[in-house]
């Protein structure tokens, strides 16, 4: 058996997704154009699956930060956090962080896929249990795998699927960690948290909530769920990236848990790669600043939720039942997804497409995402173009209704 | 309990579990063939990892236990994955 025969449902599933006319998982960006538009294949194209849900992308400030502290320090730091590579910014950036969640400590890891590798694998030990959500994403399902601790799976947002569980394992004498997300990616929805941190303490364990989706996006200042549901102060860990809201790339952990700083020594994913590039870190501290002094930028990415979400649902598409930043369309059939995914590149707009088995529904989606750097006329370009598209193809069923939509 | 009365009560178990494998098992098989302990869960059913996944979370209320993620790779077969759910069920 070849080194790639293993792949054969891969190879078949990508062969039979690109026979809709073009490579959902192979787009090339041109040239970046703004926070919201880019050239591909020589169109002017909206970009409405990115993740860059404040449009910190192109902020002048953020540029402006990053360019000069490329000037001072260089390009890279050639090393890791425990040996060259922690500079006066990534402490500082770990500060910011451990200010804005208001908890003692935080570590800035490479990625946010780190973050949660790490913080994970290196906090549950071998006789230790990770209780994790089932729509969790990849990089917590890979912790648990780069883990030695024992792993249970509950139902997706499901509190008392957790209290059933976790009362399983009540004669365990392991530490017990529940793992679940904020806003979760892909259809959108996110984490009843203040039922889920009563759950973990009656039966005391701990929960790590990852705010990747949902920081500078939920609560009044901008904390994510935990802010949004009012429990910060009773979540022991919070993981998150800087490749969504703040706009650049990067991930940490903030806790106030006692010897937080023997993690920095323990956690290979933290200690075996190279730090962010200085200028990175100056971006994120600059987001940051700019997030906690004006959160009335949420406002403006809400206002554009609206357009979307309101837009989308009532031209007929079946969408995630939560209304968030991330707009999840669905569509029953892969190949119709991919081929209305097409067809909307080819009319200048870009959305992800997620197909099953990848999917939590069971359906294929066309997972739109929305920033506060859109237009409400982009916003609404979108609407127009996914309704004439679902027309063309049979997916509004009720030509009628999505005309008086439009 | 004779030993040869235990050996019974653990084959009724087991024969007991198969066939209730099987039945959460329907929506997955391949043609007609039936579900038996030597049926490969990953070649002779339509299950992908997820599938698998959502098998053992159905398993575990069915029969009140904790089955881990980490079991997976050691589970081949419907008979396996029946002495996984026995084995569970002793040491709850």
């Amino acid at each position: 058996m070849g080194l790639m025969d293993r792949f054969k449902a891969q190879r078949e599933l990508h062969a039979a997704v690109k026979t809709c006319g073009a490579d959902p998982f192979g787009v090339k960006m041109d040239q970046i154009l703004s926070a919201t538009e880019a050239l591909i294949e020589g169109r002017p194209t909206i970009l409405c699956g990115s993740n860059n849900y404040l449009g910190f992308t192109f902020d002048a400030d953020c540029i402006e930060a990053a360019k000069q502290t490329l000037d001072e320090c260089g390009t890279g730091t050639t090393g890791s956090r425990i040996a060259n590579g922690s500079y006066h910014d990534h402490k500082a950036l770990e500060q910011d962080l451990a200010d804005f969640y208001g908890k003692q400590h935080c570590m800035v890891f490479t990625t946010g896929y780190q973050a949660n590798l790490g913080a994970i694998s290196t906090l549950a030990g071998p006789n230790d249990f990770l209780i994790i959500d089932a729509d969790s994403h990849a990089s917590i399902y890979d912790a648990c795998k780069l883990g030695s601790a024992t792993v249970i799976r509950f139902k997706h947002n499901d509190p008392a699927d957790l209290d059933r569980r976790l009362g399983r394992l009540a004669n365990e004498p392991g530490n017990k960690i529940v793992v679940v997300e904020g806003i979760y990616s892909m259809l959108g929805d996110h984490a009843p948290l203040k039922e889920f941190v009563a759950v973990s303490k009656k039966h005391n364990a701990y929960i790590l909530v990852d705010e990747a989706h949902s920081m500078g996006v939920m609560g009044a200042t901008g904390q994510g769920v935990v802010e949004h549901d009012g429990v910060l102060d009773q979540v022991d860990f919070i993981t998150g990236t800087f490749s969504k809201s703040m706009g650049a790339i990067g991930g940490f952990l903030v806790s106030n848990m006692e010897d937080f700083d023997l993690l920095r020594v323990a956690c290979r994913p933290y200690m075996f790669t190279a730090s962010l590039p200085p200028a990175t870190v100056a971006s994120v501290r600059k987001s940051l600043a700019k997030l906690r002094a004006n959160p009335g930028l949420m406002a403006k990415l809400w206002a554009n939720v609206d357009t979307l979400y309101d837009g989308v649902e009532a031209a007929g598409f079946s969408v995630g039942k939560q209304k968030g930043p991330v707009v999840a369309v669905h569509i029953n059939d892969p190949a119709l997804a991919a081929r209305a995914w097409h067809a909307l590149l080819q009319n200048g707009v870009y959305v992800n497409l997620a197909l099953p088995p990848a999917t939590p529904s069971g359906t294929a989606l066309l997972r739109c995402s929305v920033s506060a750097a859109h237009s409400t006329e982009q916003l609404q370009h979108v609407v127009a173009i996914l309704a004439r598209i679902g027309r063309e193809l049979g997916i509004l069923g009720t030509p009628a209704h999505a005309v008086a939509a439009e | 309990m004779t030993a040869q009365a235990a050996q019974q009560n653990t084959t009724l178990a087991f024969d007991h579990v198969v066939a209730e494998i099987a039945v959460a098992l329907q929506p997955f098989k391949k043609g007609e063939v039936a579900i038996t302990a030597t049926t490969d869960i990953a070649q002779d059913l339509n299950m992908d990892s997820l599938a698998v996944m959502d098998l053992l979370m159905e398993l575990e209320d069915k029969f009140d236990v904790s089955i881990p993620l980490n079991m997976v790779p050691e589970i081949a077969t419907v008979g396996q994955l029946a002495q996984t759910v026995i084995e569970s069920k002793r040491g709850a």
